[in-house]
């Protein structure tokens, strides 16, 4: 850890570090007015939480005792660009008897990783899949 | 020849009892073999842990080659293999007492939770009994200030009244509100009605809206929702798969939750596994212990734990209530958020229900119900909860009554029907502006004074369908809904709004526990629960203190003495008191006295019971004169406004010997002058049931005893009514007659006049 690493007198960042913040598109909190919502340049994409957003938060949980925490904080970060259709569909496909092999589950690890740089994220579907052929889960249920 | 007797084969109670609401709760034998066992079944595995190059190969008993999917996520991602060794050899009964001594700190606790196995933790907590559970709770949970959470849902599905019992509920002071479906369709309208009212009055309370995963999510990035619960998890591999999940699946949502900046617990409770058909004979509490365990370890801030949907199963079993606190512990042990429970209705009987809910309501907790039913029974779409919109001021005075913190702050009758306009009027112009659906002003008017949704005339469930299906179409979010309310003069609530879903690009509120309070969020982090014996932790401060102290119908003695003045012209209309001086003692033989007290008449008017003291003087002077035998005095003491000694004061003024005391109140005694202050003949402890025909017959009973006979007693019927109603009248109302009291005052003869016929 760095000595820039955050810890708990750091948070929360929107009210103690307000600088550190800043939207998808470079927005920073300060600029999320209502006149700007009125204007139009606010939009939905502007008040979504960002990766670095979640690894600031990681530090934080890490530095407050909850490092099981932290890593799904790290993992969630390697979600926020991965397009919501994609989350569901690899959400569905990790549901019991989904998949009929591993196979299906180690494509979709592989498109996380190459896809999208989630790498956490795919090794944890690798896991399930070695998880699930071991277990039996990749048994038809309807 | 001789009839035989009729025995009654029934003692007579136990019919009274079958008609007790108790009864219609149905209880359990324990059976561990069958899995209706709460702490412990022979079927639990013994704690133990083996680490092998740095990795877990054997958890309570069972090698990683036979693991099933709980345990090896456990395994894998709960247990810290450097610590368990260390912490697995702490004995129980040692961790048992760490939990409930104060000076040992929290952070040491659950810094060794994680390296504990699920078996361990249940060892653990069994142990303790239901006190030291609940003290354990109290000093474990994660952050420092106690909250709740409301259910918010109607029979209809109708989106002005969702938005009117949202605002209601924020103006409670709940967290958090949850609302769910009648029509699953409906999920849109149901999120856009709820998030528009909880914009009402004030910023921060956080929102979700219960329905399919994906739905869920989409709401959720719609920016309308700012939190999740419904991520279910389970103690049986087979019962996990039913519930079409994994602890993979579930992790893997848990990410996506956090990915769109919405904060996420899982659910999970003692019984869902004995419901779903899967216990593998343990009990309920182990398996809980690894559903608690799993959630650590999938990276959640938090649970909804303490029975849920299986509270009601649970509670049928020997120690259930119990469990339900032991599993609660075990999450906040596992620094876990803890929603905890108390909202399935486990029961029918209202005594259970509120000792139930006490242990929390002392301990505090993150949020004391998941959810309290804001709402009445009948518009409670996830079933009736422990508490209910029924029953929300005896919680509100439960409160009060302890000085805890059950996160409610008690509200005007005129505040809550201003933010009831305010949150169906924001609503209609939204939808307006947005073109979904346009409310009249008689569907609004009679959301707002409805107390369910039997007495409104608003949107259909059809009408709810078509709204939800709109905002999908025309891909509405919160933004939209910002400007919409800004464009029509909502200023406020789009402020409140705008600032809400502004906290999701900090991401400060998924952390462990968080909740906005006062624009501020405030969690485990920042706030964390630092308990350390008496005058450390959460306490009541004088603010808070009079917050939860302010229900309504309070009395005091200005209340009481407007409230005489009422009566007052009206018995100024009936009768008239003349003083005539001293009062000496009468030789006379017929002689009877009443004695009044010394604001009887003065500033007094009315018996507890609400008789005209004209009325109660003319009964008690009719029963006496009434055989023609005695003759009644009226003598006012004003040394005393004590029954017992107004009535012997009375005796030993009255020629016969016989006296009766009365109190303003309705309080009225027959003594005799030789006898000892507090042995009457006879006395009317019970004013406020104490009838006009009741005074006649005291009245009467004084002349015979004058006469030298021996009548029957009066006997006032008393029929069990509780003190609690009329006490906090009687000690104003005594104080008011003892402040006219003057020591040594001599007593005075009074001339009475009956003005009118009798009210």
């Amino acid at each position: 850890m760095s000595k820039d690493t955050l810890g708990i007198a750091d948070y929360p960042l929107a009210e103690k570090r307000p600088e550190l913040i800043e939207g998808h598109h470079g927005k920073r909190l300060a600029d999320l007015t209502m006149d700007a919502v009125l204007t139009g340049s606010v939009s939905m994409e502007d008040l979504r939480i960002t990766a670095k957003a979640l690894r600031q938060q990681a530090e934080i949980a890490r530095a407050a005792g909850r490092p099981t925490l932290a890593d799904n904080f790290e993992r969630s970060a390697e979600l926020v660009a991965v397009p919501q259709e994609v989350i569901m569909r690899i959400y569905e496909l990790l549901r019991p008897g989904r998949a009929r092999n591993p196979e299906q589950l180690m494509a979709a690890a592989g498109e996380l990783r190459n896809g999208h740089g989630a790498l956490r994220m795919a090794a944890f579907v690798e896991e399930a899949s070695a998880v699930y052929a071991k277990r039996g889960l990749f048994t038809r249920r309807y | 020849m001789t009839t035989p007797r009729a025995l009654a084969n029934r003692w007579k109670r136990f019919a009274d009892w079958d008609e007790r609401p108790l009864r219609l709760d149905k209880f359990a034998v324990e059976d561990a073999r069958n899995g209706f066992a709460a702490f412990s079944s022979p079927n639990d595995p013994k704690p133990s842990i083996v680490i092998a190059d740095g990795r877990v190969a054997k958890l309570d008993g069972v090698a990683a080659a036979d693991f099933d999917m709980i345990d090896a996520f456990i395994a894998r991602y709960h247990i810290d293999p450097a610590l368990a060794p260390e912490a697995m050899a702490i004995p129980s009964s040692d961790y048992a007492r760490m939990l409930v001594d104060m000076t040992v700190p929290r952070t040491t606790l659950t810094r060794l939770a994680h390296g504990l196995t699920p078996a361990k933790l249940a060892e653990v907590v069994t142990e303790l009994s239901a006190l030291e559970i609940a003290f354990a709770y109290s000093k474990m949970r994660a952050r420092r200030t106690p909250g709740n959470q409301a259910h918010v849902t109607n029979a209809k599905d109708d989106p002005l009244q969702l938005a009117a019992d949202a605002a209601t509920a924020v103006a409670f002071g709940f967290d958090e509100i949850e609302t769910t479906m009648r029509v699953s369709r409906n999920a849109w309208a149901n999120a856009l009605a709820c998030c528009v009212g909880s914009s009402v009055g004030r910023m921060g309370t956080l929102f979700q809206c219960s329905s399919e995963e994906a739905e869920e999510l989409r709401i959720g990035m719609a920016g309308f929702t700012s939190y999740a619960e419904t991520v279910s998890v389970y103690g049986t591999e087979k019962t996990f798969i039913d519930g079409d999940d994994t602890p993979w699946s579930k992790a893997f949502l848990a990410s996506a939750y956090a990915s769109r900046g919405i904060k996420m617990r899982c659910t999970s409770g003692a019984g869902s596994e004995l419901l779903m058909g899967f216990h593998e004979a343990k009990s309920l509490l182990y398996l809980e212990a690894r559903c608690l365990c799993l959630q650590r370890g999938m990276g959640v801030q938090g649970t909804q734990n303490g029975g849920i949907d299986g509270a009601p199963l649970t509670c049928t079993l020997p120690g259930g209530m119990r469990e339900l606190m032991a599993e609660n512990l075990i999450a906040v042990w596992l620094d876990l958020e803890c929603a905890s429970g108390n909202d399935a209705r486990a029961t029918e009987s209202e005594i259970r229900v509120g000792a139930k809910i006490l242990p929390y309501l002392i301990a505090g907790s993150d949020l004391i119900c998941s959810g309290f039913g804001s709402i009445l029974k009948y518009d409670n779409s996830f079933n009736a909860s422990l508490l209910n919109a029924e029953e929300m001021e005896d919680y509100l005075v439960l409160q009060r009554d302890f000085e805890a913190d059950g996160g409610l702050t008690p509200v005007s009758e005129t505040k809550v029907l201003e933010l009831r306009k305010r949150a169906v009027e924001a609503l209609g112009a939204v939808f307006d502006e947005l073109g979904l659906m346009t409310p009249t002003e008689a569907m609004k008017d009679s959301v707002v004074a409805a107390s369910g949704s039997d007495e409104t005339e608003s949107f259909t469930p059809r009408d709810a369908a078509l709204i939800s299906q709109a905002i999908q179409d025309k891909n509405i979010t919160i933004v939209d809904v910002v400007k919409a309310l800004a464009t029509r003069g909502f200023q406020q609530e789009a402020e409140n709004l705008l600032a809400l879903v502004k906290l999701r690009v900090s991401g400060d509120y998924l952390q462990t526990s968080a909740v906005v309070r006062n624009d501020r969020v405030l969690s485990a982090v920042n706030d964390p629960n630092d308990y350390a014996g008496p005058g450390t932790g959460y306490r009541v401060g004088p603010e808070r203190r009079e917050q939860i102290s302010n229900i309504r119908d309070v009395l005091d003695q200005h209340e009481v003495l407007r409230s005489e003045r009422v009566h007052e012209a009206a018995e100024a209309a009936r009768i008239r008191y003349r003083p005539l001086g001293e009062a000496k003692v009468a030789a006379d033989p017929t002689d009877v006295v009443i004695g009044i007290s010394p604001a009887f008449g003065i500033k007094l008017f009315r018996t507890l019971a609400g008789h005209a003291l004209s009325d109660v003087l003319r009964a008690l002077v009719g029963g006496i004169e009434g055989a023609g035998s005695a003759k009644a005095r009226i003598i006012r003491m004003h040394h005393t406004a004590d029954t017992s000694f107004l009535g012997l004061s009375a005796a030993r003024l009255a020629g016969s010997g016989i006296g009766i005391g009365i109190q303003a109140k309705g309080t009225a005694i027959i003594h005799h002058k030789d006898r000892l202050p507090h042995n009457n003949l006879e006395l009317f402890s019970n004013a406020p049931i104490t009838r006009l025909e009741h005074y006649r017959r005291l009245g009467e009973n004084a002349a015979a005893y004058a006469r030298g006979e021996l009548p029957e007693p009066v006997v006032v019927p008393y029929r069990g009514q509780a003190n609690s109603r009329h006490h906090a009248q009687v000690a104003l109302i005594y104080a008011i007659e003892t402040g006219l009291t003057s020591e040594g005052a001599p007593p005075e003869t009074v001339a009475i006049e009956f003005r009118e016929t009798a009210s």
